[in-house]
């Protein structure tokens, strides 16, 4: 079974709102005080959990067609534009023991994938 | 000095980077939890009306487990790093193959075994320290 650029491109899609789920997630969650307002009224929250919700519907429609064994392991791609934004938003170092372990975590996903074909 | 007590500050207590991690930790379980429920309910839900929909019960508890998750993953971004909390999620590959083996009897392989294995040893990378340490 051949995966077709349709899928592959909304998985891509998938992970790359997700990831800016996660930056609007930390941008709303430094902004948590005490005060219930501060949860109630917080758009940043409210925009990184809609983000979720619409990265997971792509996801769901690309997996649709194709092979899982490509189309997870693309899934992981998040976790490096994640790196990306939080040196780009919120000025955290890019540091050799982030590289690495996010080296080895999605070298171990892409391994785990072979094991399920 | 007054005698009167100072009040106690407004800021919010701060997690430090292990509890922020043992967030993200409890997150992964919470959100495999859900995963799980939400299949089981799915295959439960044989004729779709709404009583069906809302007498659910394994939908609900679910989806709850998924609001937990979500609230434990923004507590712990809340004082502690992206980049490096953001990749523990991947944590839920390791419960999903352990689960999917364990509970579905699917076949355990070598792959399986040094994929988890690998992913654990880079999640336990980025546990070590914050960027700061």
């Amino acid at each position: 079974m051949k995966t077709p650029l349709s899928s592959i491109l909304l998985v891509l899609f998938a992970s790359f709102i997700g990831s800016f789920g996660a930056v609007f997630l930390k941008a709303g969650a430094g902004r948590l005080h005490r005060e219930i307002r501060t949860l109630l009224l917080n758009w940043r929250l409210a925009a990184g959990i809609l983000m979720y919700l619409a990265s997971f519907v792509f996801y769901y429609l690309g997996v649709r067609e194709g092979e899982l064994s490509v189309l997870y392991p693309m899934v992981s791609l998040g976790y490096i534009w994640t790196l990306l934004w939080s040196r780009l938003f919120f000025g955290e170092p890019i540091s050799r023991r982030k590289v690495a372990g996010l080296a080895l975590i999605i070298g171990g996903i892409v391994v785990l994938n072979l094991g399920n074909r | 000095m007054s005698a009167i007590p100072t009040p106690p500050a407004r800021e919010s207590f701060r997690f430090s980077h292990h509890q922020s991690i043992g967030l993200v930790f409890l997150c992964t379980l919470f959100g495999v939890a859900a995963q799980y429920l939400i299949k089981t309910s799915a295959n439960a839900l044989t004729v779709l009306t709404i009583e069906a929909l809302l007498t659910n019960w394994a939908l609900w508890l679910g989806l709850a487990m998924y609001g937990i998750s979500t609230g434990l993953l923004i507590l712990a971004l809340r004082d502690g790093e992206l980049s490096l909390l953001y990749p523990v999620i991947s944590l839920t590959y390791v419960w999903v193959t352990i689960l999917s083996v364990t509970v579905f009897n699917e076949s355990i392989n070598i792959f399986k075994i040094a994929g988890i294995t690998v992913i654990c040893l880079g999640v336990a990378l980025l546990g070590k320290g914050d960027s700061r340490s």
